[in-house]
C-alpha cells in the first residue's frame, strides 16, 4: 500500500472522489507508515482508533457525495493545537497529560472539511527551538540524511514533527505554527512546502501560545498545491481571536499555475550575508532565474533594518512568552510539584516542568520587561519592529509583488551539533525568516534544490499582507522548475 | 483646580494638612465578564461561573465585552471626564493562585477615560471639587478559600475576569469628611448611571486610599496606601488614624516609609502589609492578544444622549422647581431610588410646586426616619409612594391635620390600606364645620371664665384654649378655624 502514501494530497483527493481507494485504506496506509517510522519520533501520540472512525465517517460522506474539501485526507496535528479529548502538551513536561475539553479553531475547521486526524506531532517545547531538540519527547529525526552518512539530522523546528512526518510520507499534510520561522525552516530542511500566512489570517484560538503578536499557524505539505488546499480550510475569521482578520478566504488553489508574468520580484541585498555558503547563493540565483524565465521581473531592493530583526525578535518573543507561560503554575492543570509554600510550589513546578531553552527565554523575557529595562529593550525592539515593517511597506509601495530570499542559511544539521555551547548559533537559523514574523507578512518556503551532500535546500518568498495567492503562484513556478524531492527511506 | 481645604490636624509642632488620593475599584454592572462570556452573577457555587478563558486554559484568548466598554464610557461621561477614543490593554504580570493567567489585563499607559471631576457636598452647605485622574478597565481576580482544608487552600474563580473600573482621583482630598463625601458621591453617580451597583458589602465597590501629611502649603509628604477598604465609615476612621500615625512619626523625628497598609476595623488602626522594597515589578506591556480599544465619537455621543439625569442635575432641578432647600434636595438625590420615590409621590399630587416642600418633609422625616429606624431600604417600604401622596394630599386639602396625618401614616405603615378610605372609616376627618367647632368653643369659654380674663389680658394664652378645643374634638378640629373663632369670641 506504500503507493497510497506517496501521492500528494491533491492526487489522493482525486482518488477518493473516484473511489479508487477509500479513506479507510488511505488512513490505514498512513497508520502503517507511522508505525514503521517510529524511529523518527515525529508523532508523540498516535490516534489510530479515532483516525479510522473519522475515515469511515468520511467514506460514508464521500459515498453520499457530501464530502468536504478535505474529505478523508489523513493529517498530522502539531501538539501545540488543542484537540478535544486528545492529549495536548506543547511537548512540555509542564502540561503533563493535559487533555483539553475544547478543539482549536483551526483543527475544528479541518474536521469540518472532512480531514482525518492521525495523531499529534512532535515540536520544540512550546515551539521554542529551531531543531526540534527541546521537545520533552526527545528529538525528531529528519528523513533526509547526508549522502553516504548514517548520522541522523534534525528536521528543523519548531514544527519538526510536522515537517518530518510530511517528508517521510507519514501524513498527507500537517498543521504547524511559525513564530520566527518554525514552519518555513523545517520545510526547507525536509524538502516540504510550508507557508506562514499573514498575521491574522488564521485563528490562534486553541493553539498553545508562544509569542502572541508573532504566532501564526499554517500548513506543511508535500506540494505548493497541497499547501494551498490546506490553507483554505485553516484560514478564516474567528470572533474568538480578535487579532484574526475578517476578510474573505480566497480559493488559494486557483492561484496554482496562475501566470507570474510581469510580477516584480524583489531581491533584498541585505540578505546576502558575509560567509553565506556558495550553495545557498547559487540556489538563490537559480530561483531568481526560474522566476525570470516565467516572465517575472527581478529588482534589487533594500530592507535596511534587516540586521536588527533577529536581536529585536529575541526581545519581543521572549517578553511575550514570559507572560504567556505564566499560566503554567501547577495550580489548575498539568504538572504540579508540591512545595511548603505557594512560592515553592511555583518554583518547583516550573523548574521541573520547563526545559532549559524555555527557562532561558522566560528569564530573558522577564528581564527585558522589568522596570528600568523596559525602555531600553522591549520598547526599542518594538520601534525596530516598526522600522522593519516600514522597510517592507516601502518596498511593496514601489510595486514589488513579492521578495525572494533563501529560507535558511544552511541545510539540516546533526542532532546535538548546534547550540550546545552558544544558543545564538541556533537562533541564527531564523535569520531569513524572523523579519517576516516581525512584519506580520506571509512567507512561503519551497524546496528548490540540494546541497553538495544531497540535503534539501529551500527558498523563501515573502508577500504583501494577505496576498498568499501570489506566493502560491510563484512557489508553483519554483516547484515546477526545481522538481519535487523525496528522501530515500532508511528507517 | 485647587483643593478645598479640609480639617487640619493639630500636632505637637502645629497644624498638619492631610493629602488624600483614592483608587476606587468598581465592579461593572454587566451580565458577563470583561473578556469572556461567563456569568458575573454573585453567590454561585465555587467555580460555576468560569469559562475556559477565565481558567486560563492553554490557547485561550480574551475577547472584549462591548457592554463593559459602554459602561466605562458612561461612567466617564458621568464624571465629566475626557473619553479616549483609543486606549490600550496591558498585562500586569504577577504570580498568585487567584490569578490564573499569571497576569491581570488592565490599562496602564492609555486608559479609556482621562481627566474629569466630581463635586461633593460637605457639611454646612459647603462643596469641594475632586479631580479625577483617570478611569480604566481591568479584570478582577478569583478568591482564595483557606478554610476548606487543614493543609490546602482552594481557589474559586467565579470572580476571575469580572470587569472592574478603577477610578483614580487626583490628590485633591484634604480630610476624612471629604474622602467619605467623595466615595458617597461617586457611589451615587455610579448607581444613577447603572454602571456599578455600589454594594460595598459584596465588594462591588472597594477603595485604596493614599494618605500623606504635610505642613499646610508645604511640600507633599511620603504616602502610604491603605488597601481594600469596603466601608465608607472605615475609610474615614482609617484616614484619621493613618494621618495621626504619620504625624506622630514625623514629630518624633522619624520618616514615613512608603508602604501598603491594611485597616483593622476591630482595632481601628492600620498596619503594614508590605514595604516598597517588597512591591512587585509588574512588567507591564501591551497585551498582544488584544487590539487597541478604538471607538468613534458618535459611539460616545450616542451613549451621552441616553445618560440618565445625574444627582447634581436632579438636585438643581429639585431646588429650582420644588423650592427645596439644598440640604433636603441633597438628601433626596443621594440615592436614585429615593429621588424616584419622591418624584412618584409628587406626580400623584395636584400642585407639585406647592406641595414639593411638604412632600420632601414627609419623605425625609417621616418615611426615611421610619425606614432608618427599622433598618429597611426604600424598596421594601410598607408605605408606597401612592399611599404617601394620598396622605400628603389629605393634609393639603385640609381633610386632616398634620398631627392626624402622622397617625394615619402609622396605620398605613403597620396595617396598609387606602389612606382616603381609612380616614373615612375611622372618622379621622378634620372638623371644619364651624357650627360644630363653635359649640365646643362656647362650652370651653363658658366653663373657664378665669382663663378668659387671663387670655384677654395676655392674648398669647389663647393657645391654652386651642389645646382644649383640639383635645375635646379628638384632634379633628381644623386648628385654623379654632384659632379664628376663639380670637373673635374672646375679642382679642
Amino acid at each position: 500500500m506504500t503507493d497510497l502514501t506517496s501521492q500528494t494530497l491533491a492526487e489522493a483527493r482525486k482518488g477518493l472522489a473516484a473511489k479508487t481507494f477509500t479513506s479507510l485504506e488511505l488512513t490505514d496506509a498512513h497508520l502503517k507508515a507511522m508505525e514503521d517510522a517510529r524511529v523518527l519520533n515525529a508523532f508523540v501520540l498516535e490516534t489510530p482508533d479515532a483516525a479510522r472512525a473519522m475515515a469511515q465517517e468520511a467514506d460514508a460522506k464521500i459515498a453520499k457525495g457530501e464530502g468536504g474539501p478535505l474529505a478523508g485526507i489523513p493529517l498530522g496535528i502539531k501538539d501545540l493545537f488543542a484537540t478535544n479529548g486528545v492529549r495536548t502538551t506543547a511537548c512540555s513536561k509542564i502540561l503533563g497529560n493535559f487533555v483539553p475539553t475544547y478543539e482549536s479553531t483551526i483543527t475544528s475547521q479541518l474536521w469540518r472539511d472532512g480531514a482525518v486526524m492521525l495523531g499529534k506531532l512532535n515540536n520544540d517545547e512550546f515551539a521554542m527551538g529551531s531543531s526540534n531538540e527541546t521537545s520533552c519527547f526527545g528529538p525528531v529525526g529528519n528523513p533526509w540524511r547526508r549522502e553516504g552518512s548514517n548520522t541522523t539530522l534534525v528536521p528543523g523546528g519548531s514544527s519538526g514533527g510536522s515537517a518530518s512526518a510530511v517528508a517521510a510520507l507519514l501524513c498527507m499534510g500537517a498543521t504547524a505554527t511559525d513564530t520566527g520561522g518554525s514552519i518555513r525552516q523545517p520545510a526547507a530542511f525536509t524538502a516540504t512546502v510550508g507557508i506562514k500566512p499573514t498575521y491574522g489570517r488564521c485563528s490562534r484560538w486553541g493553539i498553545v501560545a508562544f509569542a502572541s503578536s508573532l504566532d501564526q499557524a499554517g500548513p506543511i505539505a508535500r506540494s505548493t498545491r497541497d499547501a494551498a488546499i490546506l490553507l483554505r480550510s485553516m484560514a478564516g475569521h474567528d470572533p474568538k481571536d480578535t487579532t484574526s482578520v475578517d476578510r474573505e478566504v480566497p480559493d488559494y488553489e486557483a492561484a496554482i499555475g496562475r501566470s507570474v508574468k510581469g510580477m516584480k520580484i524583489g531581491i533584498p541585498k541585505e540578505y546576502r550575508l558575509d560567509g553565506m555558503p556558495a550553495e545557498i547563493e547559487k540556489l538563490w540565483e537559480a530561483g531568481a532565474a526560474w522566476l525570470k524565465a516565467a516572465g517575472a521581473e527581478l529588482v534589487e531592493v533594500s530592507l535596511p533594518h534587516t540586521k536588527y530583526a533577529l536581536p529585536a525578535y529575541y526581545i519581543v518573543a521572549p517578553a511575550e512568552a514570559s507572560s504567556n507561560l505564566a499560566r503554567y503554575d501547577g495550580v489548575r492543570y498539568g504538572l504540579r510539584v508540591p512545595g511548603r509554600s505557594i512560592g515553592e510550589l511555583y518554583e518547583n513546578t516550573r523548574a521541573e516542568g520547563f526545559g532549559a531553552e524555555v527557562r532561558r527565554r522566560v528569564m530573558i523575557g522577564t528581564y527585558v520587561l522589568s522596570a528600568g529595562y523596559y525602555d531600553a529593550y522591549y520598547l526599542r525592539a518594538q520601534k525596530v519592529r516598526t522600522l522593519i515593517k516600514k522597510d517592507f511597506e516601502d518596498c511593496f509601495a514601489k510595486g514589488i509583488h513579492a521578495i525572494l530570499t533563501p529560507a535558511t542559511p544552511s541545510a539540516a544539521f546533526g542532532i546535538g551539533e548546534k547550540g550546545g555551547a552558544d544558543p545564538i548559533e541556533m537562533y541564527l537559523n531564523d535569520i531569513f525568516t524572523v523579519t517576516v514574523n516581525m512584519a506580520g507578512l506571509p512567507g512561503i518556503a519551497v524546496p528548490a534544490g540540494k546541497d553538495s551532500q544531497g540535503l534539501p535546500l529551500g527558498l523563501q518568498l515573502i508577500g504583501r499582507p494577505f496576498d498568499e495567492e501570489t506566493l502560491f503562484s510563484l512557489g508553483e513556478v519554483i516547484e515546477q522548475a526545481a522538481g519535487r524531492f523525496t528522501p530515500v527511506r532508511w528507517w | 483646580m485647587t483643593a478645598t481645604s479640609g480639617k487640619l490636624i493639630k500636632g505637637a509642632t502645629g497644624d498638619w494638612e492631610v493629602v488624600i488620593g483614592m483608587e476606587i475599584h468598581a465592579q461593572v454592572t454587566s451580565k458577563s465578564k470583561l473578556f469572556s462570556g461567563a456569568s458575573t452573577a454573585f453567590g454561585g457555587d465555587p467555580n460555576t461561573h468560569v469559562s475556559l478563558v477565565d481558567a486560563a486554559m492553554p490557547g485561550m484568548l480574551p475577547v472584549i465585552n462591548e457592554e463593559c466598554v459602554r459602561q466605562a464610557v458612561r461612567t466617564g461621561l458621568g464624571l465629566n471626564a475626557k473619553i479616549n477614543l483609543r486606549s490600550v490593554f496591558d498585562r500586569k504580570n504577577y504570580f498568585y493562585p487567584d490569578l490564573p493567567q499569571g497576569y491581570q489585563i488592565s490599562q496602564y499607559k492609555s486608559p479609556v477615560v482621562g481627566e474629569g471631576e466630581v463635586t461633593v457636598e460637605l457639611e454646612g452647605g459647603r462643596t469641594a471639587t475632586i479631580g479625577i485622574e483617570r478611569l480604566h478597565l481591568e479584570q478582577d481576580a478569583g478568591k482564595l478559600l483557606h478554610d476548606q482544608s487543614p493543609s490546602m487552600s482552594f481557589v474559586d474563580l467565579n470572580r476571575s475576569g469580572v470587569a472592574l473600573m478603577e477610578i483614580v482621583s487626583k490628590p485633591d482630598i484634604r480630610d476624612a469628611e471629604q474622602a467619605k463625601a467623595y466615595v458617597t458621591k461617586l457611589r451615587s453617580i455610579l448607581r444613577y448611571l447603572g454602571t456599578c451597583d455600589g454594594d460595598m458589602e459584596k465588594g462591588s465597590l472597594r477603595a485604596d486610599v493614599n494618605v500623606s501629611v504635610r505642613k499646610p502649603g508645604g511640600p507633599l509628604g511620603t504616602r502610604c496606601e491603605i488597601k481594600n477598604m469596603n466601608s465608607i465609615n472605615f475609610i474615614g476612621q482609617a484616614i484619621e488614624h493613618e494621618a495621626r500615625r504619620q504625624i506622630e512619626i514625623i514629630e518624633d523625628g522619624g520618616v514615613i516609609e512608603q508602604e501598603t497598609r491594611l485597616f483593622d476595623p476591630n482595632k481601628g488602626e492600620t498596619r503594614s502589609m508590605r514595604s516598597k522594597e517588597e512591591a512587585h515589578d509588574y512588567r507591564y506591556f501591551p497585551d498582544p492578544d488584544l487590539l487597541p480599544l478604538e471607538f468613534s465619537q458618535s459611539f460616545v455621543d450616542e451613549l451621552k444622549a441616553h445618560l440618565p439625569e445625574l444627582p447634581d442635575q436632579k438636585r438643581a432641578r429639585f431646588i429650582a422647581d420644588f423650592g427645596l432647600s439644598a440640604y433636603d434636595a441633597s438628601v433626596l438625590v443621594a440615592e436614585r431610588e429615593s429621588a424616584a420615590f419622591y418624584e412618584t409621590v409628587l406626580s400623584e399630587l395636584a400642585d407639585r410646586a406647592r406641595d414639593g416642600k411638604l412632600a420632601a418633609n414627609w419623605v425625609i422625616n417621616e418615611l426615611f426616619g421610619r425606614l432608618n429606624k427599622e433598618g429597611r431600604d426604600i424598596a421594601s417600604s410598607p408605605v408606597s409612594a401612592g399611599q404617601l401622596a394620598d396622605i400628603i394630599a389629605l393634609i393639603g386639602e385640609g381633610t386632616i391635620s398634620g398631627k392626624i396625618a402622622k397617625d394615619l401614616f402609622e396605620i398605613v405603615w403597620t396595617e396598609g390600606g387606602d389612606p382616603r378610605a381609612l380616614v373615612e372609616q375611622r372618622g379621622m376627618k378634620q372638623v371644619t364645620d364651624l357650627g360644630a367647632i363653635e359649640k365646643v368653643v362656647d362650652e370651653i369659654i363658658a366653663a373657664n371664665p378665669d382663663k378668659v380674663a387671663q387670655a384677654q389680658a395676655k392674648p398669647q394664652l389663647v393657645g391654652w384654649f386651642v389645646g382644649q378645643v383640639m383635645k375635646s374634638s379628638g384632634g379633628k378640629a381644623n386648628p385654623q378655624a379654632v384659632n379664628d373663632l376663639l380670637k373673635s369670641k374672646l375679642g382679642i
